[in-house]
């Protein structure tokens, strides 16, 4: 089973997020960038089928040289090899369409991603990947097994879950549920310099959308504090101050 | 401009979400000279349809197919591309929910237009067409610039007020093509998370962390939630270890919310929880460390032992709700 994992690099999550003066990017001073940590929980999945099925795991990327030691960190994680589309990932239908062009040439049976990279938590890529390539698509799955050429899932739905069943080829966005990320052995590590990693030209510059200015969420006031044995001051104040009961 | 608005139901009823996304895409209209069409995929009644007028549509296109009555992402897909062509759509609004989420997509690549994934306000410009959203899972917002002819705007619930007036919708029926493949994903076991309140549609969260001691003690935070008619939430040590289900975590790596109000109980606020509760309009912090990081991003605070607050809370919010 050929399996494509699409992998991300965003700030780690303790990250202080902070932006340049001019407003236009993030303040990339001092941040550590990992790798987006439901593209993790992706990636383990596939490396778990594959270990009892058999196949292959390619991991692949839409980013500058910068996201290399991400990509080398996935594959000491165990994918077998990488591909990196050197461009700037500036929106969800460009990224999903230079993938989709990848895609169209190798003929996957499962693409597998994140259900939201944690920078900008768009969640397009997996669905806008399956529209391009013509082929179902669980945006948001909690778990996932595949019987022959048969997948079943468990996605998130409004009020509940959903298990679904569709046949290969599809994308799945990874959530939380479906496997527990691994942390690479040290042979792993050693072995991950020289996997192959092909870098390929983007096809295309088009995008349709671009995130412009940027700025952090207006600080909250002072916090009030209640005294414990006045509880009723609390609903009191939730009413007539904040009116929110 | 002339906006299209998928006007999502649940089983043939509209809810909280629909109505914003309707009242979201008539000011859009309304600054811009442009109608407003509704699309309704399943079965609705007659009088639900034309109630949508109600929240700000001119004309409401009823797409009924009983293979549509649950969601099939692609084919809900379809006839939406189908009818914001028809309509000569300018704008199309999906709000943000699971089942938007799996369709905004696909409507976009079939339209090839720029989509803002999670917008939180009306248009700042219409030309160029700029939204703000949030980003790095609430510690950032950003303005997102859309180039292309169509827009799609993925409207995040609990961002848009409801506006009503007392007008109805015209009706027609609408026939798209589907095709075989769109229904390639098949539906085998429905698990309804009975009778709770979706968290990511709940204006009231009740959330409580490792300052429980365990997962015996949330007797007290459901009847708080209950009381209040609000939804229940957990930090993400507890989902970890497994005392409460993943779908209750609300974190950076969890779900994003911005409910009206949210309660934080025994949950010291790391920055990855805070930055998924941020946009709460009022947060309540219960906790007995004073130095608990969440009070500097609470609105009101009780420093004490949860254990004592919340059972003493619980009867204030009786006392209240018998009184009004």
């Amino acid at each position: 089973m050929k399996f494509l994992v699409c992998i991300t690099q965003v700030p780690d999550t303790t990250t202080k997020i902070n932006f340049t003066p001019d407003k236009k990017a993030l303040n990339a001073a001092g941040v550590q960038f990992i790798i987006n940590p439901y593209d993790e929980i992706a990636l383990t999945r596939a490396l778990e089928i594959k270990e009892a099925a058999g196949g292959t795991v390619t991991v692949i990327n839409v980013g500058l040289p910068a996201t290399e030691a991400n990509i080398r960190k996935a594959l000491a994680i165990g994918a077998d090899d990488a591909i990196r589309i050197n461009a700037d990932p500036t929106d969800a239908y460009f990224v999903a369409s230079q993938i989709a062009e990848v895609a169209k040439k190798n003929s996957y049976d499962v693409i597998l991603t994140g259900k939201e990279a944690i920078d900008f938590n768009g969640g397009q890529v997996p669905t806008m990947l399956a529209e391009f390539l013509n082929i179902s698509s669980v945006s948001v799955a909690t778990k996932l097994d595949i019987n022959g050429t048969v997948a079943t899932l468990e996605r998130e739905i409004d009020g509940g879950k959903e298990v679904v069943e569709t046949s290969l080829p599809f994308v799945a966005g990874a959530q939380k549920g479906m496997a527990e990320p691994r942390i690479p052995n040290m042979r792993g590590i050693m072995t991950a310099r020289t996997k192959p990693l092909t870098v390929l030209e983007p096809t295309t510059t088009e995008t349709l959308s671009s995130s412009t200015t940027f700025e952090l969420p207006a600080a909250k006031g002072e916090c009030k504090m209640i005294d414990p044995n006045n509880v009723a001051e609390l609903v009191n104040l939730l009413h007539t101050e904040a009116k929110v009961i | 401009m002339s906006v299209l608005v998928f006007a999502e139901n649940w089983d043939g009823k509209f809810k909280k979400s629909t109505y914003e996304a309707l009242s979201y895409g008539a000011e859009i209209a309304k600054q811009t000279g442009g109608s407003v069409t509704a699309v309704v995929i399943g079965n609705v009644s007659d009088e639900g349809l034309t109630s949508l007028g109600k929240y700000g549509a001119q004309k409401v296109l009823s797409v009924k197919n009983d293979k549509l009555n649950t969601l099939k992402p692609s084919a809900y897909a379809s006839a939406i591309a189908q009818v914001a062509q028809k309509e000569n759509a300018k704008v199309v609004v999906i709000s943000y929910t699971y089942s938007g989420k799996s369709v905004a997509g696909r409507v976009a690549v079939k339209l090839k237009a720029g989509l803002v994934a999670g917008a939180t306000a009306i248009p700042s410009s219409t030309s160029p067409f700029t939204i703000r959203k949030k980003c790095f899972s609430g510690k950032g917002l950003t303005d997102v610039v859309v180039s292309s002819d169509i827009k799609i705007i993925g409207l995040t619930p609990n961002s848009y007020k409801i506006e009503t007036k007392e007008e109805s919708a015209a009706v027609e029926n609408f026939t798209p093509t589907i095709a075989d493949t769109d229904f390639s994903v098949t539906s085998k076991e429905v698990k309804k998370t009975s009778g709770k309140i979706p968290l990511t549609e709940a204006e009231i969260v009740v959330s409580a962390g490792r300052g429980l001691k365990g997962p015996e003690n949330w007797g007290m935070i459901e009847e708080l939630a209950e009381l209040l008619g609000a939804a229940t939430a957990c930090s993400k040590p507890v989902a970890d270890v497994g005392w409460r289900p993943h779908h209750e975590h609300v974190g950076q790596t969890g779900i994003t919310i911005g409910p009206n109000l949210y309660f934080a109980i025994g949950i010291s606020g790391a920055i990855q929880h805070l930055a998924g509760v941020s946009s709460s309009k009022v947060i309540v912090v219960i906790n007995n460390d004073k130095e608990a990081p969440f009070f500097k991003a609470a609105t009101y605070g009780i420093c004490a032992d949860a254990f004592e607050v919340v059972p003493k809370l619980i009867e204030e919010v009786k006392k209240f709700k018998s009184a009004h």
